[in-house]
């Protein structure tokens, strides 16, 4: 073999534009924490890293033929209730939550697993029923999804439960759960919420409160929000600049290469660099409904549409979150903010979106 | 067959899917428009609005307290000052335990009761999150040692900074005042006047005394600084500065030696002395004794030294030169001779035959002249010089209470002298209609006899007295009194004069001043009042005793003052000025139960001049000058 078969061999199942707008994202995403870590190399540096880990295993997911991948969605999933069972009964509790489960070498955060094994539990029971779907099938794909969300709320870890709630719903949905059903449990929530509202933690309660007036609780809950708006709105169209917001460089805003790394990308860049990262975005996800509008099964249709729209739908909670749209859930943008295990998750996401595309096409020729 | 329903299913499957995909596409649409809209909604509708906020987060405006203005006298020594030295501070909001950490603390540094009264009435006080003043004034060794041990106190703070001084102590304290930190009245105050922004960052404010009347000279202006800073409240970088500019001088008319020596003069008598330069109204020594030290009033003094000074029976903290108020007593007399003449109700040569008592014609009242048998045959001269007080009663009289109204008050009895001092009284200069007004009574022939000889209703400040007395000396050319002789100011070279233009001229007949003048030298000549006054002087010295009762003697009663208790005993008044000729200096002195105006007041008036006329320390009292002290007014 050439060097170059051996390269073509390397990227053969690789999407070249969702490669692209991953690619442009994470430079994105490497700019912006260099600024939001006050111009120091420590996360930038690690981030690379990450990334690298996280490409890694995105490229060894391209390469598994899809009926592997459907093979796996059972053992994860298990996997995953097990290990948020263990989270109940032995996890440790840090900031107030039990989130973490110590295995002694590393501690990990189960709920993140679930983020891909719901999703590919829920097609893959789609699949295996494909030929003779009944209401009863949606139902017990609804309660694969409740089981690990119910258990992830309890923990508590709202914007996780919300988030795998969201790509365990867009399976549904994709899998032509009817109308009619769809509306009954809308009404149904509606009607459920002051319910849900008494269940909801102190906290929560809080954040969705300081939603409607965040200036209430200005130096308490309400001051990520205020200052991640004042953040975003005196970037103004042109932005302040890079490495010139004010906000980000005085330390006024928090968890500035976390969730609320927009807040510092928008203060710097303003409106024209919030259009480019929409379009950043926006380019991704239809590269993802083009996917999911190639793939030859069942399963990976269903995979394909859940991780596109789950993705828009996290781009979309960060930033509303940022802009002071929606209540502070503890959700990062995805490829850019600062994190390990969500940058992980989303990469082998779009491994299996790059598999759909390559592999579908080498079995068409 | 089967095979067909399967790949029918199969394309119908798929276009269910492509239509929830579709959908799919459109709410994701929906999400990036509610962005969007949300995104122009923040960045360019309200830019504006949350640059603002922005701005606000970040840059701080720091002011920089300018330097007091420095108070010399008029040669130049300091009255006021401030010098650089160091406090100990304490944060109260990075201090959990204040108690402990003073405890603490008094191991390494010297920390007194008082020193903690003082905190914790501050601590009371304080309505905003500044650090207050645990030690005021450390040594270079206590500094040292706080400063090995500083890592243990995490709120607690050495901060080098300006400290207001006064060097003179007592001696200056109803003439300088003091500054002391600004209470929430003069906030509202300040603000009121717009006055808040430039006191941004000022912790003190003139309280009483000249810091207070000239508060907006010493002052100075507030410089800005404005720095970013990060949201911990650090100051990154400064962006700009507006230097401060420092409060004006004052320079006043006092001599502090001057002053000092007249203060010294009392001895243990309190009392008042002003003395003015009669050519122009600058004053010259303004003492009220006793005085305080008001060094300690500038951190806030504590409750007991405050106690002790208000609660003084001998009430240090009245300005008694400014504000108290007594009966002239003889003192009038010179002011009442010009007034008969003036209003040509006697002649120079016209004498009365003075038998000791008076009687108001048609009642059988008697009033007594001070000397038993009286002084025989009285013209107007002898009158002043030996003080008949049966002379003046029939003047009075004769003049009737609206005449003697309306003249006094030409030399300014009655009203405020508008020395630039606050808080001065008016004294009372009393008429029909005062006395209708404020005791719905009729005005009676013996009130007149009593104002005649400055008793009854009359009530003077000294500064009154002084500044008549002065306007007597300059023949009725009257000038405005004022400590400040110049304010020189911090921005420019230029000196602004006070006051350098006469008030009025009371356009004195000069051949009745004349006679008024010398009849005063007279008194300080043998024969008069206050002969020991000009014993030994080598210029002459115009003058006029006086003796303010405290209590009234009945009818027949006769006064003893071995048998009065030590404060009911009259006050003793002096004025004088001198060179009689042509005078540089005119002066009141009070001495509170001094008795006699001769014996007490006019010694010390006499040490006053010798300094300022020429340059003679006074040696202590003689036994002869103590003997003096029986002469009788």
């Amino acid at each position: 073999m050439t060097k170059r078969q051996l390269w073509m061999r390397f990227i053969a199942h690789i999407d070249r534009q969702l490669l692209l707008g991953i690619g442009l994202l994470l430079l994105t995403s490497l700019l912006v924490l260099y600024s939001a870590d006050n111009a120091s190399w420590d996360r930038p540096l690690n981030q690379m890293r990450n990334i690298v880990v996280a490409l890694v295993f995105m490229w060894l997911i391209t390469n598994l033929p899809l009926h592997y991948l459907m093979r796996t969605a059972v053992p994860i999933y298990v996997l995953g209730m097990v290990l948020l069972i263990g989270v109940a009964l032995f996890g440790e509790i840090s900031h107030g939550a039990r989130r973490w489960l110590n295995l002694g070498v590393t501690t990990i955060q189960p709920s993140e697993l679930m983020k891909i094994g719901v999703p590919m539990m829920m097609a893959w029971y789609f699949e295996k029923h494909e030929a003779t779907l009944t209401m009863k099938n949606y139902f017990v794909a609804a309660l694969l999804l409740l089981m690990p969300t119910a258990l992830i709320a309890r923990q508590p870890d709202l914007g996780t439960a919300l988030l795998i709630t969201a790509s365990g719903f867009y399976v549904l949905f994709l899998a032509g759960l009817s109308w009619r059903v769809i509306g009954g449990v809308t009404v149904a929530a509606l009607a459920s919420a002051p319910v849900l509202w008494k269940m909801m933690h102190d906290y929560q309660r809080h954040r969705i409160m300081m939603l409607f007036d965040p200036s209430q609780d200005a130096l308490g809950n309400g001051y990520h929000t205020i200052q991640a708006s004042i953040a975003v709105g005196s970037g103004g169209i042109l932005g302040k600049g890079y490495l010139n917001g004010t906000q980000t460089h005085l330390d006024f805003l928090p968890e500035r290469t976390t969730d609320f790394i927009f807040a510092v990308y928008s203060e710097e860049f303003g409106l024209i660099g919030n259009l480019f990262l929409l379009a950043l975005y926006s380019f991704v996800v239809w590269r993802g409904f083009i996917i999911t509008s190639h793939a030859s099964t069942y399963f990976t249709r269903l995979m394909a549409g859940s991780i596109t729209l789950t993705f828009a739908t996290y781009a979309f909670v960060n930033m509303g979150m940022v802009s002071g749209i929606l209540p502070v859930v503890g959700v990062p943008l995805p490829l850019v903010s600062y994190g390990g295990t969500s940058m992980l998750t989303l990469l082998l996401g779009f491994g299996m979106l790059m598999s759909i595309e390559t592999h579908k096409k080498l079995v068409k020729s | 067959m089967k095979k067909r329903v399967e790949f029918k299913n199969h394309q119908r499957e798929i276009f269910h899917f492509q239509l929830r995909l579709v959908v799919g596409i459109g709410f994701v649409s929906v999400l990036l428009a509610i962005l969007l809209v949300r995104f122009f909604y923040l960045q360019v509708a309200r830019h504006n609005y949350y640059q603002t906020l922005s701005e606000s987060n970040r840059i701080a405006i720091i002011p920089i307290v300018p330097n007091r203005g420095q108070i010399l006298d008029r040669n130049g020594e300091v009255l006021a000052h401030n010098y650089s030295g160091y406090t100990l501070e304490i944060n109260q909001n990075k201090t959990a335990d204040i108690e402990a950490t003073i405890n603490e603390l008094s191991t390494l540094v010297e920390i007194t009761n008082k020193d903690r009264k003082r905190f914790k009435k501050l601590l009371a006080e304080s309505h905003n999150f500044e650090t207050l003043v645990i030690r005021n004034r450390l040594s270079d060794e206590e500094v040292a040692r706080f400063a090995a041990q500083q890592y243990r106190f995490p709120g607690v703070e050495i901060k080098a900074r300006l400290f207001r001084d006064y060097p003179f102590g007592e001696k200056t304290s109803h003439l300088i005042g003091y500054i002391g930190r600004i209470n929430d009245a003069e906030v509202d105050q300040l603000e009121e006047n717009d006055l808040a922004a430039n006191y941004r960052g000022s912790d003190y404010i003139g309280k009483t005394g000249l810091e207070q009347s000239y508060e907006s000279d010493l002052h100075g202006t507030t410089g800005i600084e404005q720095v970013e800073v990060d949201a911990g409240g650090r100051a990154v970088r400064m962006l700009s500065r507006t230097a401060p500019v420092s409060g004006n001088t004052l320079i006043l008319s006092i001599d502090a030696k001057l002053q000092e020596i007249a203060e010294q003069s009392f001895g243990d008598y309190r009392g008042a002395l002003i003395a003015i330069d009669p050519n122009n109204g600058e004053v010259l020594a303004f003492v009220s004794k006793p005085g305080y030290d008001p060094n300690p009033f500038i951190d806030g003094i504590d409750t007991q030294s405050w106690d002790e000074l208000n609660n003084s029976p001998d009430v240090p903290l009245n300005n008694r030169a400014l504000r108290g108020q007594y009966p002239p007593g003889s003192t009038i007399k010179p002011f009442m001779a010009l007034a008969g003449l003036n209003f040509h109700t006697r002649k120079p040569e016209q004498t009365i035959s003075d038998a000791g008592v008076y009687y108001v014609p048609g009642s059988s009242r008697q009033y007594r002249d001070w000397k038993a048998g009286g002084h025989g045959s009285v013209n107007l001269f002898k009158a002043i010089q030996m003080s008949c007080d049966t002379y003046f009663y029939g003047l009075a009289i004769d003049l009737g209470i609206d005449n003697i109204a309306n003249y006094l008050s030409r030399f300014g009895f009655g009203k405020k002298t508008g020395i630039d001092l606050e808080g001065e009284t008016s004294g009372l200069l009393p008429s029909q209609e005062w006395k209708t007004k404020r005791y719905q009574q009729i005005w009676y022939p013996g009130d007149t006899v009593s104002v005649g000889i400055g008793q009854g209703y009359s009530l003077v400040t000294p500064l009154q007295l002084a500044f008549a007395t002065s306007t007597l000396a300059n023949n009725g050319v009257a000038y405005k009194p004022h400590l400040v002789k110049e304010v020189q100011s911090s921005r420019s070279s230029e000196n602004r004069l006070i006051a350098t233009e006469p008030l009025y001229d009371l356009n004195i007949e000069p051949k009745d001043l004349d006679l008024v003048r010398r009849a005063m030298v007279a008194v300080t000549q043998p024969g008069g009042t206050a002969v020991y006054a000009s014993l030994g002087a080598p210029y002459h010295i115009a003058g006029k005793t006086g003796t303010a009762q405290v209590i009234a003697m009945k009818q027949g009663e006769k006064y003893d003052a071995k048998n009065v208790d030590e404060r009911l005993r009259d006050h003793a008044w002096f004025i004088a000025y001198a060179p009689a000729e042509k005078p540089k200096i005119a002066l009141v002195v009070l001495a509170e139960n001094g008795g006699h105006g001769g014996g007490t007041a006019a010694p010390i008036a006499r040490k006053v001049m010798d300094y300022y006329l020429l340059g003679k320390v006074p040696k202590p009292l003689t036994d002869a000058e103590v003997k003096g002290a029986k002469e009788h007014d």
